[in-house]
């Protein structure tokens, strides 16, 4: 907070961690090859029917690298790119991406999914940390809205 | 860790008396004396309070002389919403077609009255 870039612009940086965890009705090697095939990763990661792939790239390695690139209706432009950094296939991935909406660039990310057989099911843990960049902040709401997202933080402690 | 400090957020949340306490400090900055006022509550147990709220980044005390003010810091509220909020949501939504997709998947098989193994 307070720093500022070569153009005397304001910089802020925020941080976080999340941590989904899901189970999927498949065994975990067809689960893996969700992540890992690029073909069946076409089929899932999108943004779905409002979203236009323009281009996909897909080098499933370590130091291999991901692309996901596409239009909204609308004309806004998603733009996924990470980097593998470790594989253990039907166990784990780590990967790092950054994400960008029309050239701006949002966050960058590290990711570790984590594989579970369970049976004829998998268990899937996704341990993201982020780091969220300036200038998608309404800069001039920021006190009100920490104070209205403390309302709403609270509420969920009630 | 993040986690710790998410934990020590919510932790610091969780009590109305402090988080009354923070709502006061989104107007400005104040004094210990100044903050205990409305609560009929002790110093010692405001200063507790405050203590717990110091120690999760929430507010920032000010070392100089007797009356300390007190200020609101905002990180860690930040930390706790609405970017992690979206990115959560975005992913909750790629899973939830992968799901599809498996499922998908597994209908096909069984029309198809084979076992295929995952390629």
């Amino acid at each position: 907070m307070g720093a500022k870039n070569a153009a005397n612009e304001a910089v802020a940086t925020q941080h976080a961690t999340f941590v989904i965890d899901r189970t999927f009705d498949a065994p975990v090697a067809r689960v893996f090859k969700a992540f890992s095939d690029m073909e069946a990763k076409a089929r899932w990661f999108t943004g779905g029917s409002k979203w236009k792939p323009i281009e996909r790239t897909f080098d499933f390695r370590v130091g291999g690298k991901e692309t996901a690139v596409g239009e909204w209706d609308g004309g806004a432009i998603t733009d996924f790119r990470a980097t593998y950094y470790d594989i253990v296939p039907n166990r784990r991935i780590i990967y790092a991406y950054d994400m960008y909406h029309s050239g701006r660039h949002l966050s960058v990310s590290l990711a570790t999914i984590e594989f579970t057989a369970e049976g004829d099911r998998t268990h899937m843990k996704l341990t993201e940390q982020g780091a969220f960049l300036d200038g998608y902040d309404d800069a001039g709401s920021r006190e009100h809205g920490t104070v209205e997202l403390m309302n709403r933080v609270a509420e969920t402690l009630t | 860790m993040l986690s710790d400090r998410l934990n020590a957020t919510f932790a610091a949340l969780a009590d109305p008396t402090r988080r009354a306490i923070l709502a006061r400090l989104a107007g400005g900055e104040s004094a210990v004396t100044e903050l205990a006022e409305p609560f009929r509550i002790s110093l010692p147990a405001i200063t507790k309070h405050l203590k717990v709220l110091e120690r999760a980044g929430l507010i920032e005390r000010s070392r100089q002389a007797q009356k300390r003010p007190c200020r609101l810091q905002a990180a860690p509220l930040r930390e706790a919403g609405a970017w992690v909020q979206q990115y959560r949501q975005f992913w909750e939504q790629q899973f939830d077609q992968l799901d599809g997709y498996l499922k998908e998947l597994k209908t096909k098989e069984k029309k198809h009255g084979r076992k295929k193994r995952s390629k």
